[in-house]
């Protein structure tokens, strides 16, 4: 059972999916909870989806609570990287 | 009895007279033979849980799991159709209901039944499995650590559910709960209460609790497995619905 919350938001940009192919993604939904692959109890979850296309359009990552905040300060440290016009 | 059984997909009648996709596995022996529903996991519609429905046909019982995200995502993989159905808040309880009395009806219907249905879910399924209970003609249910049956989901939990303290007065099974010490929905305590309502309301009822588990102790492909839980728990299975089950 789920846990914890669930968390949505709209994006914009695009992922590489099933069968080797790029779609538009539209949403995101992260959450903690029990992966399906992942050894490991809980994960933070991400599913990069566009829900227009279909369920098989989503790219599932499952990262441990250590790789996650390791994944959002590399996020960070990129963006920051850059020329703040590029990405305001 | 022998080992030999026969499991395919099928396609049931289920809420508003809806078809839904169902995995069914029956038995060749004994002739005349209870079933079983088996509510999936909040993980779907998956090879573990099919896994389960092929033990209870071969345990001598006709078996059947609906794909309860049918509607969402027909034909999707269990682990995307079971994201798309996260994100839509899960299944909703009437329509939940639905689905598992088209099941029960399902196997009642086969020429092998003895009239006697039972339901077991895991999860999400455990609470299912009890609001089924609550709601239908079934007899005998089990719950395997079904988060919020009490207790109060927290402020954006992602199925839209609330608990069924309030439905608990019109359950019209026996019912074999499985928890582990270790979970934290249901905690303990969720577990406590469950008991003491039941009791109250006189209830037929039977928990086994489960030091060194915590939450899907039944699940062999994940690492929250553990084999003393799971290996008493099929057992407790077996005697409970041998006996309200069978004949």
């Amino acid at each position: 059972m789920c846990t914890y919350a669930t968390v949505q938001t709209t994006l914009e940009g695009s992922a590489k999916g099933p069968e080797g192919s790029w779609f538009a993604v539209t949403d995101a939904a992260v959450y903690f909870d029990h992966p399906v692959h992942a050894l490991a109890e809980h994960t933070l979850n991400i599913d990069f989806a566009a829900p227009a296309k279909g369920p098989a359009a989503r790219v599932a990552v499952e990262l441990t609570a250590a790789a996650a905040r390791d994944l959002v300060a590399a996020i960070q440290a990129a963006l920051e990287s850059a020329p703040a016009a590029l990405t305001a | 009895m022998g080992d030999t059984l026969r499991a395919e997909t099928v396609r049931i009648t289920g809420d508003h007279g809806e078809e839904i996709e169902a995995y069914l596995a029956c038995p060749a022996d004994p002739p005349s033979r209870g079933g079983v529903v088996v509510i999936h996991h909040m993980p779907g519609y998956d090879r573990g849980t099919k896994e389960i429905v092929r033990r209870f046909a071969e345990l001598g019982y006709d078996a059947i799991c609906p794909n309860l995200y049918w509607r969402e995502a027909p034909g999707a993989d269990p682990d995307d159709a079971a994201a798309t159905a996260r994100a839509a808040g899960g299944v909703p309880d009437e329509r939940l209901v639905g689905d598992i009395g088209g099941a029960a009806s399902y196997l009642r219907s086969l020429p092998s039944s003895n009239g006697k249905v039972g339901v077991i879910g895991y999860c999400s399924g455990g609470r299912q499995s009890v609001l089924a209970a609550c709601n239908l003609d079934l007899d005998a249910a089990v719950d395997c650590y079904g988060a919020y049956v009490t207790g109060t989901p927290p402020d954006g939990f992602p199925l839209k559910i609330t608990n069924l303290v309030d439905q608990l007065a019109n359950l019209r099974a026996p019912l074999l709960g499985l928890f582990g010490n270790e979970d934290l929905h249901p905690s303990p305590e969720h577990v406590d209460e469950l008991d003491r309502i039941l009791t109250e309301q006189g209830k037929p009822h039977e928990f086994h609790r489960y030091d060194d588990a915590g939450h899907a102790f039944f699940s062999t492909d994940r690492p929250a497995y553990r084999v003393a839980a799971a290996n008493d728990g099929w057992e407790r299975i077996i005697e409970f619905y041998g006996k309200y089950l069978g004949g």
